[in-house]
């Protein structure tokens, strides 16, 4: 199988091998062409984000205004904050240089002269390599207004790396820009969406990293090519990060649609021991769980994981034994969110921290009467009343993590446990009356 | 005690204004190389961001308080960064975490006495591939046991 986004070729993430190995030809070819025949490609070649929403590229950058006198921007994500997700920075150390030329097509593409890489700040070794790469496509006279010369366009696009400092919420793109912008990374509320209203009010494309290295790949070999390639709705690679309880935990690149047993056992080696696989989460925290007696058949593309109750994702998989206690690990995934909720919309604020709070005194053996019930609710009240995804993000892990596994947390009830004046959550300390 | 930035980052900064329309937009960078310079992000550090960028105090404040990998306190020497998120824990990182708490006797948020170590428990880190790990301060350190995270700590001198 061929690889698109990391190919095994030695020496690659330096500027001399990316070129022979006919690097920078694609932003040749697509300067040959027209903004608009280059999206109908990228739209042809099926491409969809490798962040999380699956949402179709090529669609994203025709939402990009034609005629406007506002700049355009380009924000590439490389947050990379989702747990179990660890692709983005396999590209900024191996191949920078496609994900460089990638920035340079969509930029063409959405006639944007600025582009803003985000990646998030604990990378410091990977932001180095990132920037080596730049400053090297900057001195060949590739990136900036040395384009023009370079390749006789009219042209030009400037990339610059702003470096997050450590919030996860900034992955989430409206987020992503209020924090370029130098502000607390607060979601904003769409409408308007960033292709009107994005940086500083003016037309604006987020793209996620691995989307856009995809790129010069589909304009070098066409979109028939790249619409072949696995999955018949999701085509292309996707990187696929294992991670826990696997023998051989790593990123594979792999055709869409591969199934999610055969990434198990075959690429990152099965089980320690042996042990069978009580639970998997296959898109990153944020994505429904899956039983581990219930995997056989399930590809790992977009649409066949929603049709198995899940989400693609990240596609970070993370792999737990029979062995693992799902009560500790579903508390540890809720103390990821009630610790990186920006604490903009109360449902999500107050409700990760109840959430956590009961899923503690669970995993303590001290889970009261109606706990899982009340769980329930508070994880149900904070699904779809926030602004932005990371509500669901944490509402999800819980409900689906208590419906599929409910023995599990069944077992960890002290019955003979009823404490109303011990304050269950707050709004609720004086009330038996339940929300819906 | 006064902030001033170097000569060389007050190059460094003004260089940053050309890669943004607005020089807000530049706080985030400008506030790492303040950190870099003093250590930590003290008032002192807020008050002279805020009059080169032209922005409030306010809105400075705001920054450093939103992220949290501008420090409010001097950390330590060697700033340890132990990631107990899933896939950490599932190899092994409480025990790690338990580990290094013990041999250096800080809890969470903590900072010795001597200032050589100051310990966090943090989110995901993105090593999700090579677990458990512990960076320390820029450097991470990976799929560690406990044993060589207790080597790496009696290594830091």
């Amino acid at each position: 199988m061929e690889k698109i986004v990391l190919p095994e070729i030695e020496n690659l993430h330096k500027i001399d091998v990316y070129r022979a190995n006919g690097g920078y030809e694609a932003i040749k070819k697509a300067l040959a062409t027209t903004p608009d025949e280059i999206i109908d490609t990228v739209k042809k070649s099926g491409l969809r984000g490798r962040g999380g929403a699956a949402f179709s590229c090529g669609l994203k950058w025709s939402f990009m205004p034609k005629t406007t006198d506002k700049p355009k921007y380009l924000c590439v994500n490389g947050d990379e904050s989702e747990p179990g997700s660890f692709k983005d920075r396999q590209i900024f150390e191996y191949n920078p240089h496609q994900c460089i030329e990638g920035i340079l097509i969509a930029s063409y593409a959405i006639g944007a002269n600025s582009a803003y890489v985000y990646i998030r700040g604990e990378y410091h070794k990977w932001i180095k390599l990132f920037q080596k790469a730049l400053d090297d496509a900057y001195d060949a006279g590739l990136v900036g207004e040395k384009m023009k010369t370079t390749f006789g366009t009219k042209f030009h696009v400037n990339i610059y790396v702003h470096k997050g400092a450590g919030a996860y919420i900034c992955g989430e793109e409206s987020s992503l820009m209020n924090s370029i912008e130098g502000k607390r990374g607060y979601p904003r509320v769409k409408p308007p969406f960033p292709a009107q209203n994005g940086l500083w009010g003016n037309p604006t494309t987020i793209n996620n990293v691995e989307t856009l290295t995809n790129v010069p790949a589909i304009i070098n070999k066409g979109w028939e090519w790249f619409s072949k390639i696995g999955a018949e709705k999701h085509p292309g690679t996707i990187l696929y990060g294992v991670s826990g309880h696997v023998n051989k935990p790593g990123v594979y690149e792999l055709p869409s649609g591969t199934l999610l047993t055969d990434i198990i056992y075959n690429y990152a080696g099965g089980v320690p021991g042996n042990k069978k696989i009580k639970c998997v989460i296959p898109g990153g925290s944020s994505m429904p769980p899956l039983r581990g007696d219930q995997l056989e058949g399930i590809a790992m593309d977009a649409d066949s994981l929603k049709a198995a109750g899940s989400s693609i994702g990240t596609a970070g998989i993370m792999v737990m034994d029979e062995d693992t206690d799902l009560v500790r690990v579903l508390a540890r995934i809720s103390k990821f969110y009630y610790h990186e909720s920006c604490g903009q919309c109360t449902p999500c604020r107050e409700g990760t921290g109840w959430m956590l709070k009961i899923l503690n005194r669970m995993a303590a053996g001290q889970g009261q009467k109606d706990d899982i019930e009340l769980l329930l609710s508070v994880a149900n009240n904070i699904d779809g009343n926030t602004i932005c995804a990371l509500g669901e993000a944490a509402a999800w892990p819980v409900k689906f993590m208590v419906s599929r596994f409910r023995e599990e947390f069944e077992s960890r009830m002290n019955n003979s446990l009823d404490h109303p004046s011990l304050n269950k959550v707050h709004s609720m300390r004086h009330s038996k009356i339940t929300v819906e | 005690m006064e902030f001033k930035f170097t000569v060389e980052n007050h190059e460094k900064v003004v260089k940053l204004f050309d890669n943004y329309p607005t020089k807000k937009a530049a706080v985030m960078p400008v506030l790492y190389i303040a950190q870099e310079q003093n250590g930590y992000i003290s008032g002192e550090v807020i008050k002279e961001v805020s009059t080169i960028l032209e922005i409030s105090e306010e809105d400075v404040m705001g920054v450093v308080t939103f992220y949290t990998m501008y420090h409010q306190h001097m950390p330590g020497k060697y700033h340890l960064q132990v990631c107990t998120n899933v896939s950490c824990m599932l190899r092994g990182a409480y025990d790690i975490w338990e580990a290094v708490k013990t041999k250096t006797g800080l809890k969470n948020g903590e900072t010795s006495a001597d200032g050589l170590f100051s310990l966090e428990e943090v989110e995901c880190m993105g090593s999700c591939g090579t677990a458990p790990m512990i960076a320390v301060n820029e450097d991470f350190h990976e799929n560690l046991t406990k044993e060589t995270a207790l080597e790496l700590i009696d290594s830091l001198k």
